[in-house]
């Protein structure tokens, strides 16, 4: 019975991670933020309505709540008296605000547990079952393995106008496709997706498992399709790991799945390729090349042709160290060499400067 | 000249700012038309109200006696370098497939057809070793240049360019240029947002002087001369009147 939690866990991750891909693309990590907070609003009113938690009006609702709330934002940033990142921290509170209210004043004797909507509880997920073709299934993973498929279909049929109006929406629209029938269908998505995901993972944390695998294959991939194979690779990835942390330490599977998800991207962040700490190298080696280049460059010129170490150290505001190092450098490669103490440039340094002139286009 | 874009009483505000001004103007067939003024003079709105990006306060935009809005399609735009997020997972390759987009309508795919189109519009840009780089690791230049072949890619008949010479080297906009000219003879329109004074006579035989309203319009000959530029440059335009 504890699988069923992972693979509710893993379908929760697939189904919000790939339209993640294309919240992080076009900027919209907040906006979905908010979305998955204001959703309660939707679903107290559809509750209320329909007296029944297992209500399809519930998703209804919260669908038609989270459209009205980037709708809203949408608006209250057009007017341009406040910008959008306060459109959004103003909007969503005061809507889930109206929602706590609402919750506290009449839902206090029925299953509508605040904790369990902003934290969410996944090893819950078995408790309530649903039977599918003869076999007892947790309706969460019924639930939401049919939000993963129809998420699936619509990033295929849509790949192309999705991809064009994240890019260029104003290319994609000359070009005829309707932006805002792309960005309000991904909207809908985004709001029955993270309403399905309530339950397993709350309100709190539904964010993380949006956006954070995309952001992770954002900094590795040059591709579309790359991001949206490698982000569904990290969902899994931060799943089972989350998952089996979880279990050993008995810590909340949803909290340990989206903090091994923050470790994720560090690790990506500092140790990629294209990351934090490679770029940083190779920007002190360029630093450390270009201050050895000017130097013979230096020393190339008609009037500077043999230097002293103090001409060296004063001209380019070198410390000792700093001096040894690059002189070190340049005396065993041959650029330089030290006559008494004097240092001038070698056959092989006066080549060096002749190209690095032609490489950086200075007059000869 | 034959008439291909015609615009009457063009008026165009954001809030209660006037960006354009009883814009009356046409863009002969053909062409190589500039659209030159100082800053603030409503270039790129201009172009936008052309392509119904923008919605107007009052004014008619017919291309080809057609109103603007079903002619869409016929529009290759090649938009300023920042306008888009090069950061994007995508390779040169594929933004300039972007432009056979436009032929496939919703849901069809992109194929081996449009694949070759789309190198030979590269080819065409001198940049069809890039094809697999990703888009941000381009400079301007390079970024201009794929812009530009994903417009040629699109096989439009109307180019509406938004400064497409800023910040780029200088190689670049000779080629833009020189592809401009070769397009021209292949019977394709040029509607240039223009930045340079001194260059304007070399590039273009069709200008439209701006500054909120229409100041001149008509062949570079017949119009690039000091006191227009100057009206639109230094003096205030009719639109504060």
């Amino acid at each position: 019975m504890m699988i069923e939690v992972l693979f509710v866990l893993i379908v929760t991750a697939l189904a919000a991670s790939l339209l993640g891909v294309f919240l992080v693309l076009r900027g919209m990590a907040m906006v979905t933020d908010a979305i998955s907070h204001t959703i309660l609003l939707g679903i107290v009113i559809a509750f209320f309505i329909t007296n029944d938690i297992r209500s399809p009006w519930l998703i209804i609702g919260a669908s038609l709540v989270g459209l009205a709330t980037v709708y809203i934002i949408e608006l209250v940033s057009k007017t341009e008296l406040i910008r959008q990142d306060a459109a959004i921290g103003f909007v969503f509170t005061a809507l889930f605000a109206i929602a706590i209210m609402l919750v506290s004043k009449y839902a206090g004797n029925v299953h509508l547990d605040m904790d369990v909507v902003l934290m969410g509880e996944v090893i819950f997920a078995p408790f309530n079952r649903i039977d599918i073709l003869g076999f007892s299934i947790p309706n969460a993973l019924w639930q939401l393995s049919i939000i993963l498929l129809i998420n699936i279909i619509f990033v295929t049929l849509f790949y192309k106008e999705l991809k064009v109006t994240s890019f260029d929406p104003k290319f994609a629209y000359i070009a005829g496709f309707s932006v805002a029938f792309i960005h309000y269908a991904l909207m809908t998505l985004v709001s029955v997706t993270a309403v399905a995901a309530f339950d397993a993972v709350g309100s709190i944390l539904v964010i993380n498992f949006f956006v954070a695998p995309a952001l992770t294959a954002y900094l590795m991939v040059k591709r579309l399709g790359a991001m949206i194979g490698l982000t569904l690779v990290f969902a899994v990835l931060n799943s089972v790991a989350g998952y089996c942390i979880s279990f050993y330490f008995d810590l909340s599977v949803a909290g340990t799945t989206a903090f091994v998800a923050l470790i994720t991207f560090m690790i990506v962040f500092l140790f990629n390729s294209k990351g934090f700490i490679s770029s940083r190298i190779q920007k002190m080696q360029q630093k450390k090349a270009f201050s050895r280049a000017m130097i013979l460059m230096l020393m190339s010129e008609q009037s500077h042709q043999s230097l002293t170490r103090e001409e060296i150290m004063s001209h380019f505001n070198l410390s000792t160290r700093q001096f040894n190092r690059h002189i070190d450098h340049l005396l065993i490669n041959e650029y330089m060499e030290k006559d008494e103490e004097r240092y001038m440039l070698t056959r092989r340094g006066e080549e060096f400067t002749h190209y690095t002139r032609l490489k950086y286009e200075l007059p000869a | 000249m034959e008439t291909l874009i015609t615009i009457k009483d063009l008026n165009v505000a954001y809030q209660e700012k006037p960006a354009l001004w009883h814009v009356n103007m046409s863009i002969p067939v053909n062409s190589r038309t500039a659209i030159v003024g100082p800053n603030g003079a409503g270039k790129s709105t201009l172009i936008k109200s052309i392509m119904t990006l923008i919605k107007p306060i009052s004014g008619k935009i017919d291309i080809d006696g057609k109103d603007a809005r079903h002619a869409l399609k016929r529009i290759a735009y090649v938009p300023q370098k920042g306008e888009v997020n090069w950061d994007f997972p995508a390779t040169v390759l594929d933004v300039v497939l972007m432009g056979r987009y436009v032929h496939k309508g919703w849901f069809k795919r992109t194929n081996r057809q449009d694949a070759d189109i789309a190198l030979s519009a590269l080819k065409t840009m001198k940049m069809e070793t890039f094809r697999n780089r990703q888009i941000s690791e381009l400079s301007g230049g390079q970024r201009q240049r794929v812009f530009l072949a994903r417009a040629i890619a699109q096989d439009a008949d109307i180019y509406i360019m938004d400064e497409p010479l800023q910040g780029i080297d200088i190689t670049t906009e000779k080629l833009i240029i020189d592809v401009m000219k070769s397009l021209q003879q292949e019977g394709k329109t040029f509607i240039v947002v223009h930045h340079q004074l001194d260059t304007v006579e070399e590039y273009f035989d069709y200008a439209v002087i701006l500054n909120k309203t229409v100041i001149a319009e008509g062949s570079v000959e017949a119009i690039w001369n000091e006191s227009n530029i100057k009206q639109a440059y230094y003096e205030t335009s009719g639109a504060h009147e």
